[in-house]
C-alpha cells in the first residue's frame, strides 16, 4: 500500500515551548508529521525554571530533564541538538543550519525563545562576566564561583535572585545591584519590596537598588575588580553573573521577512503572516504582550497543537491571565494585576516586616468591589483565592480580611476546596485544572506523584503539590465508600481480618500460594504486604518466598541511586563503644565505602556498597542488621538520660537498648521508629516518633504513640503512664502486634492511631476491654522468638552463595560462542 | 535478520548467545549479564516465562533485573516504573520503552538474541 507522504513539520527552538508543542502535536495526532527538532543547545530538553537548582547543586542535569535524548528517538522525532540555525527561506521553504544543512518544511513552528539581556556597558566581555539562561551557563557560573570572593549580580528580578541564591551556596559574599529603587520590580512594589529586600539581607546577600551600572572595571589582566555606578561610586567584586532581563530571539524571523515588533507577531491562532508558519513562546508577541513564564507559554503550545492537526480548527488564544507565585531565596513572592493603585482605587495593606521567619506583606487593589491586583511577600496562603477572585472578577465580600486571612470557619480549607469549580486551574506551569486531578485521581491516583504521571500536575515548579495532596485527601475522603480502600493488599478483595482467617483457615503458608487461591491480578506491593502478613501469622512455618521481596528486603540494605546499597548495623539505643567504632571503620576503609554518614536514628551509614561485597562486609562487621531498609522497627533513639544528664529523671538509654534489643527484627506493616527520653525536656524527641517514651518527674514513663516528623507532622497520643521499664516494654509490644493486626500495608501509625482513636487503643491495650491482652502478648512473642538475623541467614546460606541464584553475584560476563571460520 | 518496531529505524537481532543454565535463574525474579558490552537483565517467572530487556530504566539508569515482577511486567526498583517484559513498553504515557530481547530455552539453557546495537 502507497501511504500519502507525511507533511514535514520543523520546530525551531527545542526549549520548553518548542519541544511542549511537539508532545502536544503526537497527542493529537502521532502519526501526522515527520517532525524534525532544530535546538542550539547540545542536549534534550529540560525545565528552565529548574536551573537555579542546578546552580545550587539541589539537582542534576538528569533531574531537571524533561525530554532525554531517547523521548525523541521513541516518538520518531529527529532531534538536531547543537547545530545553530542561521537561516530561514519562506520562499524556498527551508531552515539552514551553521553546518550548511538546509532542512525542508512543509510547516514551521518557531520557538526560538529569548536570550539573557546584555547592557552596552564597557567591560562586558571581562575574565569572570557570566549570563544566566542555559545547562552549560550554571556549570561555567558554578566552577567560577567556587573560587570567587564576591560576586555581584546586575538584575534584582526573579532571575537575578535565583542567581544569587545559587552563588551564595558556592561561598562568595553576594551583592545584587538593581536599576530600579526595590527588588522584584516586575511583580511587587515599593513597600513589598523592601520588605522583600529586608528578608533577603537576613539570609546574607546584599542588595544595592536605584545603582546602574555604567562600567565593569577589570584588573591588570582582565578580570573583573569592581563594578563603577553612574553616581560614581564602585563595588569591589570578582565576578559577575548579568541578569538584566531577556530578549525576544527575532531575528531569524525578522530577515525572513516576517512581521516583528518586540519579538514575532502572531495572531490568536500564534500564526505569523505565513499561512505555514507559527511562532510560540517567549519568541512570540500577541495582542502587544510578550510572556516570560510557563503558563501561558503551554496555553500557546495547545493552540498551536489544536490547530496545526487540526484537532480544534476554531481553537484561538486570547491572552493569558497572569498570576504569578513563586519562591525566591526561600521567600514566597505572588502577584498578580496591577502593581500600583489609582488614587480612586480602595487599598487593602497588611504588613509585618519583622514577622518571625521573615517579613510579611500584602496588598490587594479593589476597584468596582473588584479585584484589580494583589501583592503577597512572605506569605502566599491567600493566593489560591485571589487568583480566583481576580481571574472571574467576583464581587468581593464585605469583610475584607478574609481575603488575606480566610474566613473564619474551622474547615475553611476543605470547604474551599470542594466548592472550587473543576475548571480551576491548580498547576499554573502545566496548566491543569482541578476537574482533571479529580478525574485522576478517582481513576486510582492517590498518591501526588501517581497524579503527576497522569496529567503533569506538580512536574513543574513543584509549588502546587500541596494543594494535590489536599485534592486527594479530600476526594479519596469522598470515594471512601469504595470497598478497595478497605483491602489489606491491592490484590486481593478482602480486609486484613477476613484475608487473615482466610489465610489460616486455608492454612496457605506461602505468598504465591494465596495469590493463587485469592488474588485477581498481579502487583509487587500485594506481594510485599503479603509477604509480611504471613510472616506474622505463620512465624516460623511460614514459607519464606524471595521473590516477594522489594530488592531491599532481599539484600538487607537500601537500593541507592547508582544500584548500590547502604548498609546500617544495629547500634542499641545509639550507644556504641570504642571497639565497635573500630570495627566500623576498619570495613569502612577496608571497603573504601565512599560515604559514612551518621543517620538520624543514631546510628552509622556506610553508604555505597556493591551488592557482591555484601555478605563479606557483614562479616568483617560481625553486627546484626539495622533494619534500616524496610517496613520493620528501625531504631530506638535515646537521650543520655539520668546516667549521665544532670536533668535526666530516668535511665533512658538503658531502655532504649532494651526496647531494640526486645523488638530487632519484627517486621510491621510500615516502618516503626521509636524513642526515649529521660526527662521531659524530650532531648530524643520521643513525641514524634511512632512509639515514643518520656520520663517523668515522678519516675515514671508516659507512652506517646502516632507521633510523625517526616511527610507528615503529628504529635504522638498519650497512651499511657506506667512505673516501670519492664511495664513500657510489655505495653509498646502490645501496641504493636495490636497495630500489626489491624493496619493496612503501608498504614503508618500516624494515621492507624488517629482511624482506631486513642480511646479504643487505651480501653483494648491498657484496660483489656476485649480481654485480648494475653493473647497479643503471647502472639507478638511467638513472632519475636521466630526472628533470625537477615544478615546471618543469608551470609551462611550456600556457603555466602545466597538463598538463590545469583542473590549476591557480580554481573556475570558471557563470552560469545567462538564462530567457524567465515 | 530485520525486525521492524513502531517508529524506529529497522532494528537488526543477533544471532543466539548461551548465557546459562536456567537453574542459574532465580524462580520469579531478574539476574544480570553482561553481553556483547551491553547489561542485560533475564527474567524468569513463576509460571516459567523467560523474557529479557536492557539492565537500565530509561527514566533514572536504576537496574531493572534487581526489580520484582508484577504478572509479565517488570518494576523498576528505583521509582517502581513498570515495563512490559517481553516488548519492553513502559505503562507510562510518554514514558520510554526498554529494549527487549529474544530469550529461549532449550535443554535447559538459556539463550538470548540481542535486538538492536544498544545505542
Amino acid at each position: 500500500m502507497i501511504r500519502p507522504q507525511k507533511q514535514k513539520l520543523v520546530i525551531l527552538g527545542n526549549g520548553m515551548a518548542g519541544a511542549r508543542t511537539a508532545e502536544e502535536i503526537l497527542q493529537r495526532a502521532p502519526e501526522a508529521f515527520e517532525i524534525t527538532i532544530i535546538g542550539a543547545e547540545p542536549h534534550g530538553n529540560y525545565n528552565r525554571i529548574l536551573l537555579s537548582n542546578i546552580l545550587n547543586g539541589t539537582q542534576t542535569a538528569d533531574e531537571i530533564t524533561i525530554n532525554s535524548i531517547e523521548w525523541y528517538k521513541q516518538n520518531g522525532i529527529h532531534l538536531i541538538a547543537g547545530a545553530p540555525a542561521i537561516g530561514i527561506s519562506l520562499a524556498k521553504r527551508t531552515v539552514g543550519l551553521l553546518d550548511g544543512r538546509q532542512i525542508p518544511f512543509d510547516k514551521l513552528i518557531i520557538a526560538t525563545g529569548s536570550r539573557p539581556f546584555v547592557p552596552p556597558i564597557p567591560g562586558i566581555d571581562l575574565y569572570g562576566v557570566y549570563t544566566f539562561r542555559t545547562l552549560e551557563d550554571c556549570s561555567s557560573i558554578a566552577k567560577f564561583a567556587k573560587k570567587s570572593k564576591v560576586a555581584a549580580v546586575i538584575g534584582g528580578g526573579l532571575l537575578g535572585l535565583e542567581a544569587a541564591k545559587g552563588l551564595m551556596t558556592h561561598g562568595p559574599a553576594v551583592h545584587i545591584v538593581e536599576m530600579a529603587p526595590h527588588l522584584m520590580a516586575v511583580q511587587v512594589d515599593s513597600a513589598g519590596g523592601a520588605i522583600l529586600g529586608k528578608t533577603i539581607a537576613s539570609l546574607g546577600a546584599i542588595a544595592h537598588t536605584n545603582k546602574a551600572t555604567a562600567e565593569i572595571l577589570s584588573d591588570a589582566g582582565s578580570r573583573v575588580r569592581a563594578l563603577k555606578f553612574k553616581d560614581g561610586s564602585e563595588l569591589a567584586c570578582d565576578m559577575v553573573v548579568i541578569s538584566a532581563g531577556i530578549r525576544p530571539n527575532l531575528e531569524l524571523a525578522k530577515e525572513a521577512g516576517l512581521a516583528t515588533e518586540r519579538a514575532i507577531v502572531v495572531d490568536d491562532q500564534m500564526l505569523t503572516g505565513d499561512p505555514d508558519v507559527y511562532a510560540v513562546g517567549e519568541c512570540a508577541q500577541h495582542r502587544g504582550k510578550c510572556y516570560g513564564l510557563v503558563a501561558p507559554l503551554y496555553e500557546q503550545c495547545k493552540v498551536v497543537a489544536d490547530h496545526i492537526t487540526q484537532a480544534n480548527p476554531g481553537a484561538t488564544y486570547t491572552g493569558s491571565f497572569i498570576a504569578t507565585k513563586l519562591k525566591v531565596m526561600g521567600v514566597n513572592v505572588a502577584s498578580m494585576g496591577e502593581r500600583d493603585e489609582l488614587p480612586a482605587d480602595e487599598v487593602v495593606r497588611y504588613q509585618e516586616p519583622d514577622a518571625a521567619g521573615g517579613g510579611v506583606y500584602k496588598k490587594l487593589i479593589i476597584r468596582n468591589n473588584k479585584l484589580a491586583g494583589a501583592i503577597l511577600v512572605g506569605d502566599t496562603e491567600a493566593y489560591e483565592g485571589l487568583a480566583e477572585k481576580m481571574k472571574s472578577q467576583a464581587e468581593l465580600p464585605r469583610r475584607r480580611a478574609e481575603l488575606l486571612f480566610g474566613a473564619p470557619t474551622e474547615c475553611s480549607a476543605e470547604f474551599s476546596l470542594a466548592s472550587m469549580p473543576d475548571d480551576k486551574q491548580i498547576c499554573d506551569c502545566n496548566g491543569v485544572c482541578k476537574g482533571k486531578i479529580v478525574e485522576a485521581i478517582k481513576a486510582g491516583k492517590t498518591t501526588v506523584q501517581a497524579v503527576g504521571k497522569a496529567t503533569r500536575a506538580g512536574t513543574g515548579c513543584g509549588s502546587c503539590k500541596k494543594l494535590v495532596k489536599s485534592l486527594i485527601e479530600a476526594v479519596a475522603g469522598e470515594v471512601k465508600a469504595d470497598p478497595a480502600e478497605a483491602f489489606y493488599v491491592p490484590a486481593i478483595p478482602m480486609d486484613k481480618p477476613a484475608l487473615t482467617a482466610e489465610i489460616r483457615n486455608r492454612g496457605l503458608r506461602a505468598v504465591s500460594q494465596v495469590m493463587e487461591a485469592l488474588a485477581t491480578k498481579e502487583d509487587e506491593k500485594s506481594k510485599m504486604g503479603l509477604a509480611i502478613l504471613l510472616r506474622a501469622i505463620w512465624g516460623k512455618e511460614y514459607i519464606d518466598e524471595r521473590d516477594c521481596r522489594f530488592v531491599n528486603d532481599r539484600l538487607h540494605g537500601n537500593i541507592q541511586k547508582d544500584g548500590t546499597f547502604s548498609v546500617i548495623p544495629r547500634i542499641y539505643g545509639g550507644v556504641t563503644t570504642a571497639d565497635e567504632l573500630l570495627k566500623i571503620a576498619n570495613v569502612a576503609k577496608k571497603y573504601s565505602v565512599p560515604t559514612v554518614k551518621l543517620t538520624g536514628g543514631q546510628r552509622i551509614d556506610l553508604l555505597g556498597i556493591k551488592k557482591e561485597d555484601l555478605p563479606a562486609v557483614w562479616k568483617d562487621l560481625n553486627m546484626v542488621s539495622g533494619y534500616a531498609y524496610t517496613k520493620a522497627f528501625r531504631t530506638c533513639k535515646t537521650c543520655v538520660g539520668s546516667e549521665w544528664c544532670r536533668f535526666g529523671t530516668n535511665d533512658s538509654t538503658a531502655l532504649g537498648i532494651a526496647i531494640e534489643r526486645k523488638f530487632q527484627g519484627i517486621e510491621t506493616p510500615a516502618k516503626v521508629k521509636m524513642a526515649v527520653s529521660g526527662c521531659p525536656r524530650n532531648c530524643a524527641e520521643a513525641t514524634c516518633k511512632d512509639v515514643g517514651i518520656i520520663a517523668t518527674e515522678g519516675g515514671e514513663w508516659e507512652i506517646y504513640v502516632g507521633g510523625a516528623a517526616g511527610v507528615s507532622v503529628r504529635k504522638g497520643d498519650v497512651l499511657c503512664r506506667v512505673k516501670s521499664q519492664v511495664e513500657a516494654i510489655r505495653i509498646t509490644a502490645r501496641f504493636m502486634q495490636y497495630y500489626q493486626e489491624h493496619a493496612r500495608y503501608l498504614e503508618r501509625t500516624y494515621d492507624f492511631v488517629p482511624r482506631i482513636g486513642i480511646e479504643k487503643l487505651r480501653a483494648v491495650l491498657i484496660e483489656d476491654s476485649e480481654g485480648i491482652a494475653a493473647a497479643l502478648d503471647e502472639r507478638v512473642q511467638r513472632y519475636l522468638d521466630a526472628v533470625v538475623d537477615p544478615w546471618v541467614e543469608d551470609t551462611k546460606s550456600a556457603g555466602g552463595e545466597g538463598v538463590y541464584p545469583g542473590q549476591f553475584a557480580p554481573v556475570r560476563t558471557v563470552t560469545l560462542p567462538v564462530l567457524a571460520t567465515i | 535478520m530485520l525486525i521492524v518496531m513502531k517508529n524506529q529505524e529497522p532494528q537488526t537481532k543477533s544471532a543466539a548467545i548461551p548465557l546459562c543454565s536456567l537453574d542459574e535463574l532465580p524462580l520469579g525474579l531478574g539476574r544480570a549479564f553482561n553481553v556483547e558490552g551491553r547489561s542485560i537483565a533475564v527474567f524468569r517467572t513463576r509460571k516459567g516465562k523467560l523474557f529479557a530487556v536492557d539492565n537500565r530504566c530509561p527514566h533514572k539508569n536504576g537496574p531493572l533485573a534487581d526489580g520484582m515482577l508484577a504478572g509479565d511486567q517488570i518494576v523498576c526498583p528505583l521509582h517502581a516504573f513498570r515495563f512490559d517484559g517481553v516488548t519492553g513498553e513502559c505503562d507510562q504515557p510518554g514514558q520510554c520503552a526498554v529494549q527487549a530481547h529474544e530469550v529461549t530455552e532449550s535443554d535447559g539453557i538459556v539463550s538470548i538474541r540481542l535486538v538492536g546495537s544498544g545505542r
